[in-house]
C-alpha cells in the first residue's frame, strides 16, 4: 500500500493541506485543471526515449556485426531479420523486430575503460576534473521534462542501475534509481497530510534560513530535491512503477528477469509521460569464456526484454514518438583471447537506436572484414546523442551555459548520422 | 545552559550502557603509544606555513578569505571528519562553554589521543579505507574472496594504534596469509589485494595499487600509451610484473569465519612458462606487435628479473620502492587535505601525474616531505590540516570569494570552507550519536554488520573488472526519502519509551530547554528565537502536545541542510 495518497485522501485534497509548503512543492501545486483535462491528449503526441544500456561493453561483433568465417569472428552464425540486416543467430525475437531499429555499425570512440566510456558515452564529452557534463537523461529530462507540468514523477527514471547524473544542470536533473521490482522505498511517512503538512512548512523556513546565508549552490540543490520528492511521494502516477500489475501473458511475454521487468516498467513510465527512462542490463564485460555466456545467459535475456518492448510499443503507436538506443560503454576485441574472451574496445563497434521517427531497418556504416576497424565516415557518442536528441525534436542549437559559465552546445555539438534521419 | 554532568544524570542508563560498551571494546585494541600534539612547537610550524602559503594564491587571486566559522561550526566539522559522527549535545556545548584561546588545540588532541576517542577514531577511518581498498561493496558478495570484517580488523588495529603509514602501506601491499579472522594464518591486510590478483593478469592489483599509494593512474595505459598522459604502455606492464608472483587461492566458506582465500606468492615462470631467471611478461601494442617487460618502478628502479620467490619477492621489492617514493607521502597529504577540505590540490584527489598540474604545488610538496620526516604519523597531518586557517573558514561566501567554488568549475582556492554532504556513514553514525548509544547494541563486529546491512540500500556494484561501484546517497530523491519515512528516521523520531524524545520530554528542564536540547544534539548550535517559535508553532499544531511537537521539531531538524552537509 506505499503508493497511496496518505491514508485514504485524494491527491488535490492533500495537495491543499500543503499550501503553506509551496515553494518547496512547486510545480505540483501549479497544476491547473484545463491541463489535467488535456493530459491524455498531449501524452499521446509527446517525446520519449528509452535508452538500453549495456554495462560492461556489450561484444557488438558477436550480436550486430558478425564476422563469419574471419580469424575474430567467433562461433556465432548470422541469421537473416524482417530488416535489410542480420544479426547473431541468438537473437531469434529481435530477428522478427529488425524493421524497428537500425544498427549503427561504424562508432568509433576512444574511451576503451569502463568509467571513462560509461561517461562518455552518455555525455558526449570526455571526462574533465572541473566540468561535470549532464548526461542524456539529464539533458531530455531538462528539455522535455520542464514542459510536462502534469508530469509528478522524476523526469528521468533509470531501472536497475545508476546511469549518469545530472552534472551541470543540478540535482533537480538526477536519474531517479529504482530496481526492477519497481518498489520504491521508504514512500510512506504513516502521519496526517495536515502533520506533513506543518513540517514540511517548518522544514521550508529551516532550510531558506540556511539557503540566505550564501553557503553555495549545493543548500539550494537540497531544497529543490524536497520539493520533487514530496511530489512523488503524493502522486498516483507512482502506479506506473507497479508492473506487477500487467496480465501475466505480457510479463511472460517481457521475460521473469531483471532486464524484461525493466523493459514493461520503461513502457509504463513512457505512458504515464516520463520522457526519459534508463533500463540497465550489466554482465557484458566478458574477459573470458564469452560465447557460453552470450549464448547461454546475456542473449535470451536481451532478446525476450528488447523485442517485446518494441513490439509492445509499436502495437500501441508510441514508437513513432518513443526513441529507443542500445548501448554500452564500448564494444569488445575482435580479437580472442587466450581464455575464450574479448577484452575492451572502442575504435569500431556498433548500437542500435530506432523509433521517433529514425529509420529502421538498416545498417549505417561498416567495418572491415575482420571487424578492426571501421571503413568509410565513423560515429561517435556526441553524433548519435545529436541524433537522438534530434529525433525528440531537442533543438541542437540549444546550449547549455554550464555553472563555470562558459556555453555548451547540446550533445556537444555532434553531426547527425546520416541515414537515420 | 546546562553543565553536562547534569544532562547524563537524566539518562544513567543510556550512559552506562554507552560506557561499559567503550571500555570493552577499547581493551580490545592496543591504546595508541603517541606523543601527543604540541601546539606551540612541532605542529604550529607546519600550521604556519600552510596558512601562509594557502594565502599567497589569495593574494595572487585578490580573494578575500570568509571569516572564521564560529565555534559551534568549527567543532561540528571536526568531529565528522576526525570521529565521523557530529558531537553529541554535551560535547558541543562543553566546546562552546570553553573560553580559552587553546581550546581548538585541546579539541583536536583529545579526539586524537583520548583513550575515550580510540575507538571511534579507529571506527571511522576504519570506514573510510575499507571503502577506499576494497569498496563500499566488496565483499558483500558470495563470488568474493574478500572477507569484509578481516579487512576492517586490520584497519581498526592500525588506526587505533596509529601506525606509521609507510608500515601500514607496505602491510597492504606485500600482505600474505589469509583473510578470515579466527584463522591460523590470519592477515587482515591480505583482503585489499585477495581479488585484484586472480583476473586479467592482476591488472586491478597494479592500477588500484599504483592509484592508492602513489596517485598515478596507469589503468588506460593497460592497452595503450594515453594521449593525456606521460605514462607509457610499457611501464603499466613493469609494473604489473610486480604482481605476477601473487596468487589468490579461495577455500570458500567456513562456518564461524565468513569466507577463507590465502593470498600466497609463488615462483614465477615468466609467460613463456620457463624463465624462471629472467620472469617476463608479455603484452601486445596497438599495432599487433608483442613486447616484454619486467619489474621495473615508476621511477625507473629496476629489480632482479628472478621469478624465485626466495630470491626476489617481487611484491615485497615493490612496497619497499613505493613507501620511499615522493609520490608515496605527496598522495597520502593530497588525500587527507580532500578529506578535510572537499577537494585536494588536484582533481581528482588520487591523480598527481604530469598532466594534472596541482593547485598548490609547493604547499603539496612542502607537506608531503613534512609527513615523510615526521614518522608518516598520520595523526599528526591531520592536526597541522584541523588546525590550519583554511579549514577553520566559514562556509559562508562574501562579495570577493564567491567564485571560488568548484561546483563552478574553478579550481580550489579554498578561500570558503566549501559545502559538502555528510557520506552515508557519517549520517548512520550521527543518528547513534543523537540517542548517545541507545541503539548500539552488541559486540563491535555485529554494530558494523547491522550498519553495513543499513548502508547497503544505498550501494550498487557495477560488476566490472575494474570493480566499479555507485551510490544513491548522494542527495537525490531515494536520499530524501530515507530522511523522510526511512525506519532510522522514524525510529529516532519515535516517541517510544526510553527514546530520544521521551527521554526529554521527561526530564526537569523547562520547555525551551528541552528544544533547545534537540538543536545541541542535531545541529550543535543554540536555537535562534525564531526557531524557538518554530517548535512552539508545532507543539500546538499538535493539540498543544509537547512530546509531538518535539518530534516533529526533531524530524524537521534532520530534514534540514544544515543538518546533512558538513559546513
Amino acid at each position: 500500500m506505499n503508493h497511496k495518497t496518505p491514508r485514504g485522501m485524494n491527491r488535490r485534497h492533500f495537495m491543499s493541506h500543503l499550501a503553506g509548503a509551496s515553494a518547496l512543492t512547486g510545480t505540483a501545486l501549479a497544476l491547473g485543471e484545463t491541463l489535467r483535462a488535456n493530459a491524455t491528449e498531449m501524452k499521446k503526441n509527446q517525446k520519449a526515449a528509452i535508452l538500453l544500456w549495456m554495462g560492461g561493453g556489450p561484444s557488438s561483433i558477436d550480436l550486430w556485426d558478425l564476422k563469419p568465417g574471419a580469424n575474430t569472428g567467433g562461433p556465432f552464425r548470422p541469421i537473416s531479420t524482417n530488416g535489410d540486416v542480420q544479426i547473431c543467430e541468438h537473437l531469434p525475437m529481435m530477428a522478427k523486430n529488425m524493421d524497428k531499429m537500425s544498427i549503427v555499425r561504424s562508432m568509433s570512440t576512444r574511451e576503451a575503460d569502463h568509467t571513462r566510456g560509461r561517461y562518455y558515452m552518455h555525455t558526449g564529452y570526455v571526462p574533465n576534473p572541473n566540468v561535470k557534463h549532464p548526461s542524456y537523461g539529464a539533458v531530455v529530462a531538462h528539455q522535455l521534462g520542464t514542459r510536462r507540468p502534469d508530469l509528478e514523477l522524476p523526469a528521468f527514471i533509470s531501472v536497475g542501475g545508476g546511469s549518469e547524473g545530472p552534472g551541470f544542470l543540478g540535482m533537480a536533473y538526477s536519474p531517479f534509481s529504482v530496481n526492477s521490482s519497481g518498489r520504491v522505498r521508504n514512500l510512506n511517512l504513516g502521519i496526517t497530510p495536515d502533520r506533513i503538512a506543518s513540517r514540511m512548512q517548518a522544514l521550508k523556513l529551516m532550510e531558506n534560513d540556511f539557503i540566505d546565508q550564501r553557503r553555495g549552490i549545493a543548500a539550494n540543490e537540497h531544497a529543490k530535491v524536497l520539493g520533487k520528492t514530496l511530489s512523488l511521494m503524493t502522486s498516483s502516477q507512482m502506479e506506473a512503477f507497479r508492473v506487477e500489475k500487467e496480465p501475466t501473458n505480457v510479463k511472460e511475454r517481457y521475460g521473469n528477469t531483471g532486464f524484461g521487468r525493466g523493459c514493461l516498467m520503461a513502457r509504463r513510465l513512457v505512458e504515464a509521460g516520463v520522457p526519459f527512462v534508463e533500463v540497465n542490463l550489466g554482465g557484458w564485460d566478458n574477459h573470458a569464456n564469452i560465447f557460453q555466456t552470450l549464448e547461454n545467459n546475456k542473449l535470451p535475456e536481451l532478446d525476450r526484454g528488447m523485442s517485446a518492448l518494441l513490439e509492445d510499443l509499436a502495437q500501441r503507436g508510441m514508437l513513432d514518438t518513443t526513441a529507443v538506443v542500445w548501448m554500452g560503454e564500448f564494444g569488445r576485441t575482435p580479437n580472442i583471447n587466450g581464455n575464450t574472451g574479448r577484452d575492451h574496445w572502442a575504435r569500431s563497434w556498433s548500437v542500435l537506436a530506432g523509433g521517433a521517427g529514425m529509420k529502421p531497418g538498416v545498417a549505417i556504416g561498416q567495418t572491415n572484414e575482420n571487424g578492426t576497424k571501421v571503413e568509410g565516415q565513423s560515429y561517435s557518442s556526441e553524433d548519435l546523442m545529436a541524433t537522438v536528441c534530434k529525433s525528440l525534436d531537442i533543438d541542437l542549437e540549444t546550449t547549455f551555459t554550464s555553472t563555470s559559465g562558459r556555453p555548451m552546445k547540446i550533445a556537444n555539438s555532434g553531426k547527425l548520422i546520416e541515414g537515420l534521419i | 545552559m546546562f553543565p553536562s554532568a547534569t544532562v547524563k544524570n537524566l539518562i544513567p542508563m543510556v550512559v552506562l550502557t554507552f560506557g561499559v560498551l567503550a571500555s570493552c571494546s577499547v581493551a580490545a585494541v592496543e591504546p595508541a603509544p603517541d606523543k601527543k600534539v604540541d601546539a606551540d612547537s612541532t605542529s604550529s610550524q607546519q600550521v604556519t606555513q600552510i596558512n601562509k602559503m594557502i594565502a599567497e594564491v589569495w593574494d595572487a587571486y585578490q580573494l578575500s578569505p570568509a571569516k572564521p566559522a564560529t565555534d559551534s561550526e568549527w567543532c561540528r566539522r571536526v568531529y565528522l571528519d576526525v570521529l565521523g559522527r557530529i558531537p553529541t549535545a554535551d560535547e558541543a556545548r562543553e566546546f562552546a562553554a570553553d573560553t580559552s584561546n587553546t581550546k581548538k588545540q585541546k579539541l583536536i588532541e583529545t579526539l586524537l589521543y583520548d583513550d575515550d576517542y580510540t575507538e571511534e577514531f579507529a571506527r571511522n577511518w576504519t570506514t573510510v579505507w575499507t571503502n577506499l581498498l576494497i569498496g563500499r561493496t566488496g565483499g558483500n558478495d558470495n563470488r568474493s574472496m574478500i572477507n569484509r570484517e578481516g579487512m576492517q580488523k586490520f584497519l581498526r588495529d592500525s588506526f587505533a594504534r596509529n601506525k606509521p603509514y609507510d608500515q601500514f602501506a607496505h602491510q597492504l601491499i606485500s600482505a600474505t596469509g589469509t583473510t578470515a579472522p579466527g584463522d591460523k594464518d590470519f592477515n587482515g591486510a591480505t583482503n585489499f589485494l585477495i581479488d585484484k590478483v586472480n583476473r586479467e593478469e592482476a591488472s586491478l592489483a597494479t592500477s588500484e595499487t599504483t592509484k592508492i599509494f602513489l596517485g598515478l593512474q596507469v589503468q588506460c595505459t593497460q592497452c595503450h600509451n594515453h594521449p593525456f598522459n606521460d605514462w607509457k604502455q610499457q611501464k603499466y606492464w613493469e609494473m604489473n610484473a610486480f604482481f605476477r608472483q601473487v596468487r589468490a587461492v579461495g577455500q570458500g566458506m567456513q562456518s564461524g569465519m565468513g569466507n577463507v582465500a590465502t593470498l600466497t606468492d609463488r615462483d614465477f615462470a615468466g609467460e613463456n612458462g620457463n624463465s624462471f631467471d629472467e620472469a617476463e611478461v608479455y603484452y601486445e601494442l596497438r599495432n599487433g606487435l608483442v613486447a616484454v617487460a619486467y619489474p621495473v618502478f615508476v621511477d625507473g628502479t629496476e629489480i632482479s628479473r628472478s621469478g624465485y620467490v626466495k630470491e626476489t619477492n617481487r611484491r615485497k621489492e615493490l612496497a619497499d620502492l613505493v613507501v620511499k617514493s615522493p609520490y608515496f607521502s605527496k598522495s597520502i597529504v593530497n588525500r587527507m587535505w580532500a578529506h578535510f577540505l572537499g577537494y585536494g590540490f588536484t582533481s581528482p584527489a588520487d591523480d598527481l601525474g604530469p598532466h594534472n598540474v596541482p593547485t598548490h604545488p609547493a604547499l603539496l610538496d612542502y607537506l608531503g616531505q613534512e609527513f615523510q620526516s615526521n614518522e608518516h604519523n598520520l595523526r599528526q597531518l591531520i592536526s597541522w590540516i584541523v588546525l590550519s586557517k583554511p579549514y577553520g573558514l566559514s562556509s559562508r561566501q562574501n562579495k570577493s570569494n564567491s567564485a571560488d567554488d568548484p561546483l563552478l568549475g574553478e579550481p580550489p582556492k579554498f578561500s570558503h570552507f566549501y559545502l559538502r554532504q555528510m557520506q552515508a556513514e557519517q549520517l548512520y553514525e550521527s543518528l547513534l550519536a543523537t540517542t548517545e548509544g541507545v541503539q548500539r547494541t552488541g559486540s563491535y563486529e555485529q554494530q558494523e554488520r547491522i550498519k553495513n546491512g543499513w548502508l547497503q540500500q544505498f550501494n550498487r556494484a557495477f560488476g566490472t573488472d575494474e570493480g566499479g561501484e555507485a551510490t544513491s546517497f548522494n542527495g537525490t530523491i531515494p536520499q530524501v526519502l530515507m530522511m523522510f519515512n526511512g525506519d532510522m528516521v522514524k525510529s529516532a523520531t519515535s516517541t517510544a519509551e526510553g527514546g530520544l524524545i521521551d527521554t526529554i520530554v521527561r526530564s526537569p528542564m523547562s520547555d525551551s530547554q528541552k528544544v533547545e536540547t534537540l538543536f545541541w544534539k542535531g545541529l550543535g548550535r543554540k536555537p535562534k528565537s525564531a526557531e524557538l517559535s518554530l517548535a512552539k508553532t508545532l507543539v500546538n499544531s499538535n493539540g498543544g502536545n509537547f512530546a509531538e511537537g518535539l518530534r516533529d521539531m526533531w524530524w524537521v531538524i534532520l530534514n534540514t541542510n544544515e543538518f546533512i552537509f558538513i559546513h
